[in-house]
């Protein structure tokens, strides 16, 4: 296990010793100590290694993760796991706005609640909520799926493209082209593996799911009013 | 029409409305036919006050030339001094500017980035992320970060030699992207995660960031995960220029890319193109008069864009203050956009030589805006990048020609100075006077 004090050795050192990390390194468990809510801990990561924050941090942790798996024993500031290719993001607390934005595949996990935007323009990530989520999450949604144990705000799943959502609590409303529909037994079996691999003991039958109706994908002008 | 009726009485001449133009009442039939609004690509097609309005003064009794063709004149500028391990260095300061591929074929992305490369400058990837063909042919490519990060991946963001943050455009400043259904070809929807054929309208905000306190930690991230390497610019359409600068500044950009109105688009709403924007004129003075006021001008440098055709369009710019230019519509025309060989074709589509717009429709006959492979297989990339090519030296050398005969040794050291205007509107926009007086709109005394 290596230590990195934060306070004590900057930022700069940490994301670039943490870059440095190749499929070889035998440095492969990390702890960083006094995040003290700084922007930008563990970003660009492009290693398999483990690095646990001991603390809660501010905007981008783990900004564009790939391969790496980062643990955050806090909540998190605007735009966890943004962009993130691959890998896993587990936060024990709460996250804040845009978590998992426009993240292209990967695992990310916040075990409390998170606030609006979850998952906007998510394009293959894979999100699970232990808690609830905020208004406007899933906007332009693209691909992916975002799970959501406790409830969803307002215009949930707005303009929504390819990704699935699943909400186990209410849903406050639902945005502009985003439907209920059928729970089929692949999605089942789907749910029950996130729900699984992030230490959820929800049922998947609790869910309810919501994709596109596809209305808005060409223009009609008998639709105008929804854009 | 005869000039009496029956009775021999004089007719009135029919007389058209410089309100309701013939263009007009055929939008209005357009629209009342569709029920939609006009889409087209390219810039501002109305006459807004711009760099034709400038004159250079040259060398007189008070100043002496340079030997115009023996005495150096240089043309080369560094982009990102202010923070990037690594700034860009260019042999001429006209850069090419972002146009994605999607909006582009393969081919002209291709020939963009010869073209640039044998020029010695940087071409510029767009909405829809970074093709090998577009990286292997440009030897400095800027790598867009626009607010739908269709492609962005963190791979090619490190294989870029710049990062260009895409707050707006001048075509369309408070708009996102939009690529109709007819140009999402397979490669095109699987490289935006997107189903194929659907009308695509990206998003106008980026998604994890809104105002310039969250810019700047967004601009710390981006440079954590670069290593501190390439420049970060900020591409801003030009509506508060001063403010929009200064905040980009603050923010922490090396560059500040502003884009006037008259530049152009691969496909937005008319009515956006021209009702939303300052003219490039405008916005040149107010964008270094902030980089001045924060003591940061030629260190954090600025690039011009929308509607920059000529080398002397390049020269005013320089003048004003800007450190380079970036050209979009006028790379694609050196390309062979809107040639009268095509005419014929243009006619088939109900336009003509040079009027053609329809670039979103994705049936270009020049085969540059279009993703079918038959109409870009028209284009020879080689052919095409040396077109460009000669192009940019001309340009180049219509620049350093004004700069000479102006008396200066580097096109940086241009200056307002060197400047009159032909009309109050110019004159007040970049502040310089009236031609045959000292003075300008809004300048004190006489
Ligand atoms: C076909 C086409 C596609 C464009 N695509 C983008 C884009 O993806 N991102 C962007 O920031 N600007 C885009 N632009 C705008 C250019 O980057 C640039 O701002 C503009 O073309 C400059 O004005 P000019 O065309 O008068 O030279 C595009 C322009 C054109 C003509």
């Amino acid at each position: 296990m290596q230590t990195y004090d934060l306070e004590a050795n900057g930022l700069r050192g940490l994301n670039e010793t943490l870059q440095a990390q190749n499929a070889e390194t035998n440095q492969t468990s990390w702890e960083v100590v006094n995040p003290k809510g700084s922007h930008a801990i563990a970003v660009g990561l492009d290693a398999p290694i483990e690095v646990t924050v001991k603390g809660s941090t501010g905007y981008y942790c783990a900004g564009m993760n790939q391969q790496a798996t980062v643990k955050v024993e806090g909540s998190v500031g605007p735009g966890v796991a943004e962009n993130m290719m691959s890998g896993q993001v587990i936060v024990d607390g709460d996250a804040s706005q845009y978590a998992g934005a426009t993240g292209h595949g990967g695992l990310l996990v916040i075990k409390g609640n998170a606030s609006s935007r979850c998952g906007i323009s998510m394009k293959g990530i894979d999100i699970v909520v232990h808690g609830n989520i905020g208004h406007m999450s899933a906007f332009m949604a693209q691909a992916g799926n975002l799970v959501v144990c406790g409830d969803a705000g307002d215009a949930l799943g707005d303009s929504l493209y390819e990704a699935r959502l699943f909400v186990r609590g209410s849903v406050k409303s639902l945005g502009a082209d985003c439907i209920e529909k059928d729970m089929r037994p692949e999605h089942l079996a789907l749910l029950s593996d996130l729900l699984e691999r992030a230490g959820s003991d929800a049922k998947p039958e609790e869910f309810k799911r919501y994709g596109s109706a596809r209305q808005l994908y060409n223009f009609d002008v008998d639709n105008a009013q929804a854009y | 029409m005869k000039d009496m009726d029956d009775k021999g009485i004089p007719r009135t001449v029919p007389l058209q409305s410089a309100t309701f133009t013939n263009p007009i009442n055929a939008e209005i039939r357009r629209a009342a036919a569709t029920g939609i609004y006009d889409i087209r690509g390219g810039g501002a097609k109305r006459k807004v006050p711009h760099f034709d309005d400038l004159l250079f003064l040259g060398a007189s009794v008070s100043r002496y030339p340079l030997e115009g063709y023996r005495e150096r004149c240089d043309t080369s500028v560094t982009l990102g001094t202010r923070f990037a391990k690594k700034p860009i260095e260019l042999d001429i300061p006209i850069t090419i500017a972002g146009m994605s591929f999607g909006a582009l074929s393969g081919p002209a992305k291709e020939a963009l980035g010869r073209g640039a490369s044998a020029a010695g400058t940087s071409t510029t990837t767009g909405d829809g992320g970074m093709t090998p063909e577009e990286r292997g042919h440009s030897s400095k490519l800027v790598y867009q970060y626009l607010p739908s990060r269709y492609g962005m991946n963190p791979n090619d963001l490190r294989k870029a030699d710049a990062i260009e943050i895409v707050v707006g455009q001048g075509a369309k400043p408070g708009g996102g992207g939009m690529l109709l259904g007819q140009k999402i070809s397979d490669r095109v929807a699987e490289m935006r995660t997107l189903p194929k054929g659907i009308d695509q309208r990206s998003a106008c905000r980026h998604p994890d960031w809104t105002g310039p306190d969250d810019l700047e930690i967004k601009i710390l991230e981006l440079r954590e995960i670069t290593n501190w390497q390439v420049p970060i610019y900020v591409k801003v359409g030009a509506t508060r220029p001063y403010y929009d600068t200064a905040l980009a500044v603050k923010a922490g950009a090396d560059v500040v890319v502003m884009d006037g109105m008259q530049g152009g688009t691969a496909a937005t709403q008319d009515v956006f193109i021209e009702h939303v924007g300052l003219p490039t004129l405008a916005c040149i003075r107010p964008a270094v008069q902030a980089l001045q006021d924060l003591g940061v001008h030629r260190e954090v440098q600025l690039v011009i864009s929308g509607g920059i055709r000529t080398g002397a369009d390049v020269a005013k710019a320089l003048a004003l203050g800007a450190d380079a230019v970036a050209i979009g519509t006028a790379a694609l025309v050196a390309l062979g956009d809107n040639d009268p060989k095509w005419e014929a074709e243009y006619q088939k589509l109900g336009s003509t030589t040079g009027a053609y717009d329809d670039w979103h429709e994705g049936r270009d006959p020049a085969g540059i805006t279009t993703q079918d492979p038959d109409l870009a297989a028209r284009l020879d990339p080689v052919d095409a990048g040396r077109r460009l090519r000669n192009y940019l030296k001309v340009m180049t050398l219509e620049a350093q020609t004004i700069a000479r005969a102006c008396g200066h040794n580097h096109l940086h050291n241009l200056e307002p100075e060197d400047l009159c205007a032909l009309t109050m509107e110019a004159a007040a926009m970049a502040r310089v006077p009236l031609a045959g007086t000292s003075w300008y709109p809004g300048k004190e005394g006489f």
